[in-house]
């Protein structure tokens, strides 16, 4: 093939690069692996991470639930995960319909007229809609809620600091655990956004209704977050209590949960923004023989025409894992999406009252909540958690001092449909053992 | 309730419905284990106010082989890599192993919390650092996060760590310097992703050779106002920006940093990198170099690559080894902040862990020589048909126009949509802006001399057909489920969602 194009070796491929930036060597990586070879090294590997064998009660922004196994085996068709985005829709009318269902099932979930094809996932999603906030507003205060996700709210303020968006982090109530009418407070009319989390970081439901209420009497949106999405099943939708934005990490609906990611973030928000939203949108278009389609639509607010001016620079985003969130929520369908739920929300509540029943063990926050709720142990909860798991086998839960140090004893627990009761009750076993220590 | 009985034309999967226009009441495609804990009423749990009330009107219920059906068929309206050469410039459509997509499910990283304890997770931090390590070597700069989602992602941290390191170094003076330095034939996410940092951008000429204008940049270099520049390098003519080296102290002269977009690596992998030329900053897109599959539109990963200057500023946390255990380290006084929950997309970390260990050394510069040769293959037999608007030698990618078919008025978006009825995805086109009519094609190593031939013997008839059949160009494609789609209409008046035909009907 060289001769044929008049090159003599290999190296006359790069006559164009100077001869003084050429690797002169070899890369100083391993040599290849063969098969059997790689998949040894990587079951080793795997079988060092003693976390993914463990019984889980872990939350706080990934969550474990059943997988349908026609989940997996639809994303694994060639046709679906080795596609490119769809710019050319005559071939690819497969992930194009695709993801006008996720699209529709986004906007029927969260009660919203639209939702785009998906964000990076929750945290950035959340971002995106502060940024989308200021656009609207044009004002450039975003309040947030201190009950967000920790880590969602170091996402805001990374996305933020160079935007002229001022963001002020206020209080919850640390006895009830929902938003305070400190929200009220710090509310004014240079607010672009009020940002709340519902269920909250500690599992607690927001009222919703009032918070949006609370915006909009100050010409605010009111922006609401969802990091556990099977709680749609169950909770009233963000978009009857009057959100103006809506995002949710995905991750609930068919995603393994893979060290934290790929997950996709949902975005959704009321239709006078269309154009507003960032990211792409695939629309119905009809083809001159009047046979419906589907094609990426509304493009002049992407990077690839207005660059600079585009919404938002995303380009690729999570186009395979919505995949696996539409066939999820088709394979459950409405019931099942409800009973995943309301199972959820049943074996958290036995688990949070068998909890509760234990000496030392106490929940400190009162408000109502859907799967997780926060403990207070009898003694430094990672050291607490840490010998749970030594002695029972069980991730209990997540040591809130890593985000909070002024909570050394508390811990969030995270309870599933997948949890039997037989988990729940070797959970409150080995925590009530470990308080008689 | 179905009101008509729609006839099928060859095959029942051109007139496969919506899941929603599927759905009949009452079915079920799973089944729970029962609920094994004593029920509390449920208004006990969650107050009725905050209890859904809409029974989530609208969502499908259907049968497991209905979901089945409904996708299979809806995947045979796709194009996708395993049907054949995916030429897309720019995107580096290659092979996705099946082997990395096995190593990706291994039950001890599928099943693996990001918020377990570092202990519990070492084999999947080693993962991490061993990534890190690899594409340090590559790419010659060694401070790395593999947080970043996708390849725009990956261009925010970077600038971001370019403004946070110069905020530093200058302080107050360093408000002066906003300017982001990009040339014309950059992708459209360089300019927004520097927008997203707070820089305003000014744009680089290219000259009729297609490279960087060295005068014009050192033009825009003397008002001290420069804070970087963002190149692609091959840049996206698939030309080698040879005066790198210049380019690089140009800027570094007047102040600013340069950043370089790694869509292009593939042409580099093995055979020069990087931190050599003076670059600061990169991202890389795992998704395109390092195999990952696309997925109909991601899930990416856009790893950032630095000197050791800007490494204090790279997201936190960082995966680093102290003895011979993996930590997490957060205390990085510098650092952007967080660009993503968690640590990334971790799939695509192990995916590209594997690509890298299992191609091996020399298989990692053999790719990339194959990428190259491909694209030469291709240039030299598309350009007794086609324009090729410039001499230089292309790299992994080559650019050809509509220049000579446009006399008898097919265009660009005529030839590409031709090429589908030949069997092939069709190449980037109208991209660089640049160029009018562009056609860039890629090939990558994925594709044997014979499929190369039929590519350039598929593009050859279309240019004969432009000259003696013009309107079969136009008119293109004939063979798909659907003809080409009114996107103005879309756009227009668009339709986002589905909606239940009475709710239809009412709004």
């Amino acid at each position: 093939m060289l001769s044929s194009i008049g090159l003599k070796s290999a190296e006359d491929l790069f006559d164009s690069i100077p001869d003084d930036l050429l690797l002169r060597r070899q890369l100083n990586t391993p040599a290849a692996l063969a098969e059997t070879e790689l998949l040894s090294r990587f079951d080793e590997l795997g079988a060092r991470n003693a976390g993914a064998e463990r019984i889980k009660f872990l939350g706080g922004g990934a969550y474990s639930h059943y997988i349908p196994t026609v989940v997996d085996h639809i994303l694994s068709r060639s046709e679906f995960f080795t596609a490119y985005t769809p710019y050319q829709p005559e071939i690819s009318q497969g992930t194009l319909q695709a993801i006008f269902e996720f699209q529709t099932l986004v906007c029927q979930l969260t009660g919203m007229e639209v939702a785009n094809a998906s964000m990076y996932d929750g945290s950035t999603a959340l971002a995106e809609a502060v940024l989308m906030a200021e656009r609207v507003t044009r004002r450039s205060k975003v309040i947030a809620s201190d009950s967000v996700h920790p880590q969602y709210l170091e996402v805001i303020k990374t996305y933020v600091q160079h935007a002229g968006i001022e963001l002020q982090l206020v209080d919850f109530d640390r006895s009830t655990g929902q938003s305070a009418g400190a929200l009220n407070d710090a509310l004014d009319d240079k607010t672009a956004a009020l940002v709340v989390q519902s269920p909250n970081f500690f599992g607690c439901i927001e009222d919703v209704q009032a918070l949006a209420d609370a915006a909009h009497s100050k010409g605010a949106l009111l922006i609401v977050a969802i990091t556990e999405a099977i709680s749609l099943g169950l909770l009233k939708s963000p978009g009857a209590c009057g959100a103006d934005i809506v995002i949710a990490e995905g991750q609930s609906f068919g995603v393994p949960l893979s060290f934290g990611g790929p997950y996709v973030g949902l975005f959704a928000t009321q239709e006078k923004y269309a154009r507003q939203i960032p990211g792409r949108l695939v629309g119905e278009a009809y083809d001159k023989q009047g046979r419906r389609g589907f094609v990426l639509t509304l493009a002049t607010r992407e990077q690839h025409i207005r660059r600079e001016k585009a919404t938002s620079n995303i380009c690729t985003n999570e186009g395979l894992i919505a995949l696996a969130a539409t066939v999820y929520l088709e394979t459950l369908g409405k019931r099942g999406v409800q009973e995943v739920a309301y199972q959820s929300a049943q074996k958290a509540a036995y688990a949070a009252k068998e909890i509760g029943k234990l000496k030392g063990f106490s929940l400190p926050l009162s408000a109502p909540r859907f799967n997780e709720f926060v403990v207070r142990g009898p003694r430094p909860a990672s050291e607490l958690l840490a010998r749970l798991a030594t002695q029972s086998g069980i991730d209990g839960g997540i040591a809130l001092s890593r985000f909070f140090s002024d909570r050394p004893n508390d811990f969030l627990v995270c309870v599933t449909e997948i949890n039997t009761r037989q988990q729940i009750d070797s959970l409150v076993a080995g925590l009530a053992e470990l308080s008689n220590k | 309730m179905t009101t008509a009985i729609t006839k099928v034309t060859s095959h029942i999967s051109p007139n496969e419905q919506l899941i929603f226009e599927r759905s009949q009441h009452g079915r079920l495609g799973y089944r729970l284990a029962a609920l094994d804990v004593e029920e509390q009423p449920l208004e006990s749990i969650v107050p009725r106010e905050f209890q859904r009330d809409d029974d989530l009107d609208g969502m499908p219920e259907v049968s497991e082989v209905d979901v089945i059906r409904h996708f299979v068929r809806m995947s045979t309206w796709n194009y996708s890599i395993d049907l054949g050469m995916y030429p897309l410039g720019s995107c580096t459509m290659k092979y996705n192993s099946r082997l990395n997509e096995r190593v990706a499910r291994i039950a001890g990283f599928a099943n693996l919390h990001p918020l377990v304890e570092e202990r519990d997770a070492q084999g999947a931090l080693e993962v991490i650092y061993e990534l890190q390590q690899h594409l340090a070597e590559i790419t010659g700069l060694p401070g790395i996060s593999l947080q970043p989602a996708a390849g725009a992602h990956g261009e925010m941290t970077g600038i971001m760590i370019i403004r946070a390191f110069l905020d530093s170094r200058d302080g107050e003076a360093g408000s002066k310097r906003r300017t982001m330095l990009i040339p014309d034939s950059a992708h459209g996410t360089n300019p927004a992703s520097a927008h997203l940092s707070g820089f305003s951008v000014k744009t680089i000429r290219s000259t009729p050779e297609g490279l960087t204008d060295l005068d014009h940049l050192r033009e825009l270099c003397a008002h001290g106002d420069v804070a970087g520049l963002m190149l692609t390098n091959p840049n996206t003519l698939g030309l080698f920006e040879r005066n790198i080296k210049e380019i690089c102290s140009i800027v570094h002269e007047a102040g600013g940093l340069v950043y370089m977009d790694g869509a292009n690596m593939n042409a580099l992998v093995g055979v020069a990198r990087p931190g050599d030329m003076g670059v600061d900053v990169i991202h890389l897109n795992l998704h395109k170099t390092f195999s990952t599959p696309h997925g109909g539109g991601g899930p990416g990963c856009g790893p950032c690559c630095c000197s050791k200057e800007l490494e204090p500023y790279l997201p936190v946390p960082k995966i680093i080894k102290v003895g011979e255990d993996y930590r997490l380290k957060f205390d990085e006084p510098k650092t952007i902040g967080r660009v993503k929950a968690f640590f990334g997309n971790y799939g695509m970390m192990l995916r590209a862990l594997a690509y890298t260990l299992t191609h091996g050394n020399d298989g990692l510069r053999e790719a990339t020589e194959a990428a190259v040769l491909n694209a030469r293959y291709i240039a030299s037999g598309l350009t007794s048909d086609y324009d090729k608007p410039f001499d230089g030698s292309p790299m992994h990618e080559v650019v050809f126009t509509d220049k000579r078919q446009t006399r008898k008025g097919v265009h660009t978006l005529d030839i590409a949509k031709r090429l589908i009825d030949y069997g092939f995805h069709p190449m980037t086109i109208y991209f660089p802006l640049i160029v009018p009519g562009a056609m860039l094609i890629e090939p990558t190593e994925s594709v044997g001399r014979q499929e190369l031939d039929q590519f350039i013997a598929a593009m050859r008839a279309i240019a004969t057909e432009a000259v003696e059949d013009p309107e079969l160009v136009r008119n293109a494609p004939h063979n798909t489920r659907i003809g080409r789609l009114d996107e103005a209409a879309a756009a227009r008046k668009p339709v986002l969602r589905w909606k239940p035909k009475h709710a239809a009907s009412a709004g």
